[in-house]
């Protein structure tokens, strides 16, 4: 039995301990927010945060984080209103929006590591998701408004 | 992106299904919207009326019946439904807005229900073409305008006032003569009352009062929810009972499955069956290809599965498909003479006399649409009745073909339509919706196909291959004075019969027979080429290769008479005038040419523009350059600037783009310049990576590490975007395909004037590196 803490709340596993954290998320734990994009860890789309860590749901197994505190979309912030959250509303980042909560998971540990990282650093930082709709300028100026306070 | 000239064409081949619906219109009942919902009456009425766009030509036309769209519950909310696709256009917003702006309703009182696939109640939902904008504006203005005249004539009835005395005015109607106000809520009832008015005696709103068109204020009404995870795409959707399946699809385009062994796939834990998927003979639309499906307790367990499979196809005649060779078979047909699709002049001769002549090859390889979502579907088959939750960009489309596929009446299959996580066209083809529903019928239980990313690269319906020649005759004052283009593609048609060797009229409008250039002697030519895969539209379809084509050559051609690049461009545009080219069946998107001429006025218009705002001509540092490019696509006019830089080992950089739009009346200004923000990105992408290449038949690339997509560190830096103001008539146009055309050629004249290479075969990948 494999325990883990997801936003918060203990849940466990007694099946294959092989099983991609994303799909555990989204099809066990029905935490949806969580999205596939590639399975390969080339996306972005499946970024969640591991204790503080942004890590990609996709090829992290739910063996790898047992015992270990899980953050998703879902629980970023009680109302939504984490400052990157409020700056993404605030810049109107989203196009079809599907890229958008991995893009957010991976800002939000972004600015635990790095609180005012600089032009360069959000794009290096970021460069790991794809937005296919293309928003990264807006993305780049909406994790710059989250770092200087919304 | 679907716009064959007649879609009901290759929508359905029965026209029975057609014929079908009609029918049953008449026992039509139960609306989109339930509860307590008063001004949605189950009446339906079909009012004729001219439009100046397409819209009424749609298969299924427009319906302009504010019963159907709009409830206004007893607390004064508003309900408006959403009938086209979200696909990150804001669509799902700008439609309702447009309602709520002509009927005096607040936006913050204002809830978006989204429609489900039913034609025949809500008029054309094929979400593509850059059409949404373009064919509702004036429907949705003539619905709100309608609920307002209800909501108006309940009040005066309830005053004993002519309705003339009286105004809807921000969620109330007032009478200022002796102050007395209703609220939209209290007056539901009566207003339900109402007859709905004749669309010809509406008054719609003078535009100089408008609150939201035009005004870019309203964020698009999914914003929270995307930004909390809550916002609900195709595959989050869960039914009780679901499984999750993926399936095993034939390598190559038309194959057939030999043999399978289950056995392996049946032991991993979590798998629960392994079952074989029905495919059609290629061609066939879009349905399925078949393969084999695992299914099990959770997609991680079925693709687990499905890597277990032992599996032996048979790849049939397309087995020999080889991009290498065909690109050459592409080439030599260019050289050749072809179909004449446009002839003015006698551009054989005038290029014989012509005192230079520049040649340009320029290629472009398949694309695929690698849209964020992957498809994916939902389907619960009960009996003769299905229930589909699909990410679509035609859900009237998919319940034609869900109907068809499993045998029963289209009135018994619901299509719900989820958010869609990207689409450019690949979701117009409901291929996804259709294994749902097969799996879920021969299951007993509700299921969601996943498609993986390789399944979605192997398995798209891609982007065309195509090699355009164009050869310019130059006078001995540099002037051109003969231009022959051939174009050689296989056609989009090819997925729907087989043995179309030729592009239809609506890919040939798409920047070939179009050609606005005023020059005396024409010729556009269209050699045959046959489809070895399935081929399907991509966001701007045959725009893509053509403004490459035309856009490249008008720098070849400035080069070669060393003038500005701006200056030739305006050249060649010529005086201001409606170009009307010598074209049989000219297809012009649908649109009759009166109120959507080709306006070479407006074409310099935006070239201007941007070279005014772009600062065309500044001065750059060492190793970079500036491009231009002008296009019309989708009735719209765009002209883009791009500065790269180019450092000594060839790296590219993207400093600046700009791009002037003129896309007529708008309503989302601030929407629009997202999408012309996206389409610098994913004409970069295709510029720089987007090939996907065959072998024996199979498609090469597998996931985002070997067809890849631009990455933020190599977006451009900005992004700049000049919206033209319209004129008072100027009818709404195109947005969401039209920015990606002009990229491509922009960034590739930028790229010569930088480095003095001149790059015509696409993407760049290493090219600069040589
Ligand atoms: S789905 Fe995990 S990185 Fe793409
Ligand atoms: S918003 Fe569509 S992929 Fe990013």
């Amino acid at each position: 039995m494999i325990k883990v803490k997801i936003n918060g709340q203990e849940q466990s596993w007694d099946g294959d301990p092989d099983l991609p954290l994303l799909w555990f998320l989204r099809d066990e734990a029905g935490l949806t927010g969580t999205k596939f994009g590639c399975g390969q860890a080339l996306c972005g789309a499946c970024t969640v945060i591991v204790d503080k860590e942004a890590v990609r749901a996709c090829i992290t197994s739910i063996n790898d984080v047992a015992g270990r505190e899980i953050t998703t979309i879902e629980g970023l912030h009680p109302n939504g209103d984490h400052p990157v959250q409020k700056a993404w509303r605030q810049v109107n980042v989203p196009q079809c929006g599907f890229c958008q909560a991995g893009q957010i998971m991976q800002a939000a540990a972004l600015l635990m590591d790095n609180p005012k990282p600089s032009h360069d650093q959000i794009r290096e930082a970021m460069s790991g998701n794809i937005c296919r709709c293309g928003c990264y300028q807006r993305i780049e100026n909406a994790v710059h408004l989250a770092s200087t306070g919304v | 992106m679907n716009f064959i000239d007649n879609p009901e064409k290759l929508r359905g081949f029965e026209k029975n299904v057609r014929v079908e619906k009609v029918s049953r219109r008449s026992i039509l009942k139960g609306l989109g919207i339930t509860g307590g919902f008063v001004l949605a009456a189950p009446v339906m009425s079909r009012q004729a009326f001219a439009y100046e766009t397409g819209a009424d030509k749609m298969p299924h036309g427009v319906v302009v019946d504010p019963r159907v769209f709009v409830a206004v519950a007893p607390d004064g909310t508003v309900t408006i439904l959403a009938h086209r696709a979200e696909m990150g256009t804001g669509v799902r917003t700008s439609l309702p807005l447009i309602v709520a702006e002509e009927m005096e309703a607040d936006w913050s009182r204002v809830k978006v229900q989204q429609a489900h696939g039913d034609e025949v109640k809500f008029g054309n939902q094929d979400t593509d073409g850059s059409r949404s904008t373009r064919h509702y504006l004036i429907p949705m203005r003539q619905i709100g305008a309608s609920a307002r005249t209800m909501l108006e004539q309940a009040a005066a009835k309830r005053w004993g006032v002519p309705a003339t005395e009286v105004k809807a005015v921000n969620h109330e109607v007032v009478h200022s003569a002796t102050s007395r106000k209703l609220g939209f809520g209290e007056l539901a009832a009566d207003a339900a009352k109402e007859s709905v008015p004749s669309i010809e005696g509406l008054k719609l709103k003078d535009p100089k009062d408008f609150r939201y068109l035009g005004k870019g204020q309203i964020s698009i009404v999914d914003l929270h929810d995307i930004t909390t995870g809550k916002a609900r795409y195709g595959a989050d959707v869960r039914l009780p009972g679901m499984k999750y399946a993926v399936i095993a699809r034939p390598p190559v385009t038309g194959g057939k499955l030999v043999s399978f062994d289950p056995d392996a796939a049946l032991k991993v834990p979590g798998v629960e069956k392994v079952m074989q998927v029905r495919g059609w003979p290629w061609p066939s639309k879009f349905q399925p290809l078949g393969g084999v499906a695992v299914i099990a307790r959770n997609t991680g367990a079925a693709i687990k599965g499905r890597d277990a499979l032992k599996l032996t196809w048979d790849d049939g005649a397309n087995g020999k498909y080889d991009s290498v060779a065909y690109r050459k078979e592409l080439e030599e047909a260019s050289r050749k003479p072809g179909l004449v699709v446009r002839q003015e002049g006698d551009a054989d001769a005038a290029l014989k006399g012509a005192d230079k002549i520049v040649v340009g090859e320029y290629y472009l390889p398949h694309l695929a649409h690698v849209s964020m979502e992957p498809p994916v579907a939902v389907a619960d088959v009960k009996g003769d009745k299905a229930e589909i939750w699909a990410p679509v960009q035609s859900p009237g489309g998919t319940r034609e073909d869900v109907a068809k596929t499993l045998g029963i009446p289209e009135g018994n299959v619901t299509v719900n339509v989820t958010l869609l996580g990207g689409g450019f066209g690949r979701k117009s083809k409901c291929d996804f919706a259709l294994e749902a529903a097969l799996l879920s019928k021969e299951l007993g239980a509700p299921v969601k196909v996943q498609w993986t990313r390789e399944d979605d690269v192997r398995h798209d319906f891609l982007h065309t291959v195509s090699v355009e020649r164009i050869e310019a005759g130059l006078d001995k004052s540099g002037k051109v004075i003969a231009w022959r283009h051939r174009s050689v593609a296989p056609s989009i048609a090819s997925t729907f019969a087989a043995g179309a060797k030729h592009e239809a009229p609506f890919e040939l409008g798409m920047g070939l027979v179009d050609m606005p250039f005023e020059i005396a002697n024409i010729s556009c030519e269209n050699p045959e080429a046959a489809a070895f895969t399935r081929i399907g539209w991509f966001r701007s379809v045959s725009n893509i290769p053509r403004a490459f084509a035309v856009q490249s050559m008008v720098g070849e051609i400035a080069h070669a008479t060393g003038r500005d690049q701006k200056e030739t461009l305006l050249a060649l545009i010529g005086t201001p005038r409606i170009v009307k080219p010598a074209v049989k069946d000219m297809w012009n998107y649908g649109e009759p040419f009166d109120s959507y001429p080709i306006d070479t006025a407006r074409l310099r218009k935006v070239v201007e523009l941007v070279a005014e705002k772009g600062e065309w001509g500044r001065q750059v540092p060492k190793g970079h350059g500036l491009g231009i490019a002008v296009h019309r696509s989708f009735v719209s006019y765009i002209a883009t600037i791009v500065e790269v830089a180019v450092d000594d080992k060839g790296k590219l950089t993207v400093p600046r783009v700009d791009t002037a739009i003129d896309c007529g009346t708008y309503v989302n200004p601030e929407r629009i310049a997202s999408q012309i923000e996206g389409a610098a990105i994913m004409g970069l992408s295709l510029a720089k990576y987007g090939e996907i290449t065959f072998k024996d038949g199979k498609v090469q690339q597998k996931n985002f590490d070997d067809f890849q997509v631009l990455r933020m560190d190599e977006s451009p830096l900005v992004t700049n975007v000049y919206i033209v103001p319209p004129g008072p008539d100027t009818p709404p146009s195109g947005a969401g395909e039209p920015g990606v055309p002009p990229f491509a050629p922009a960034l590739m004249n930028a790229i010569f004037a930088a480095t003095g290479k001149r790059i015509r075969n696409l993407p760049l990948g290493k090219q600069l590196e040589a």
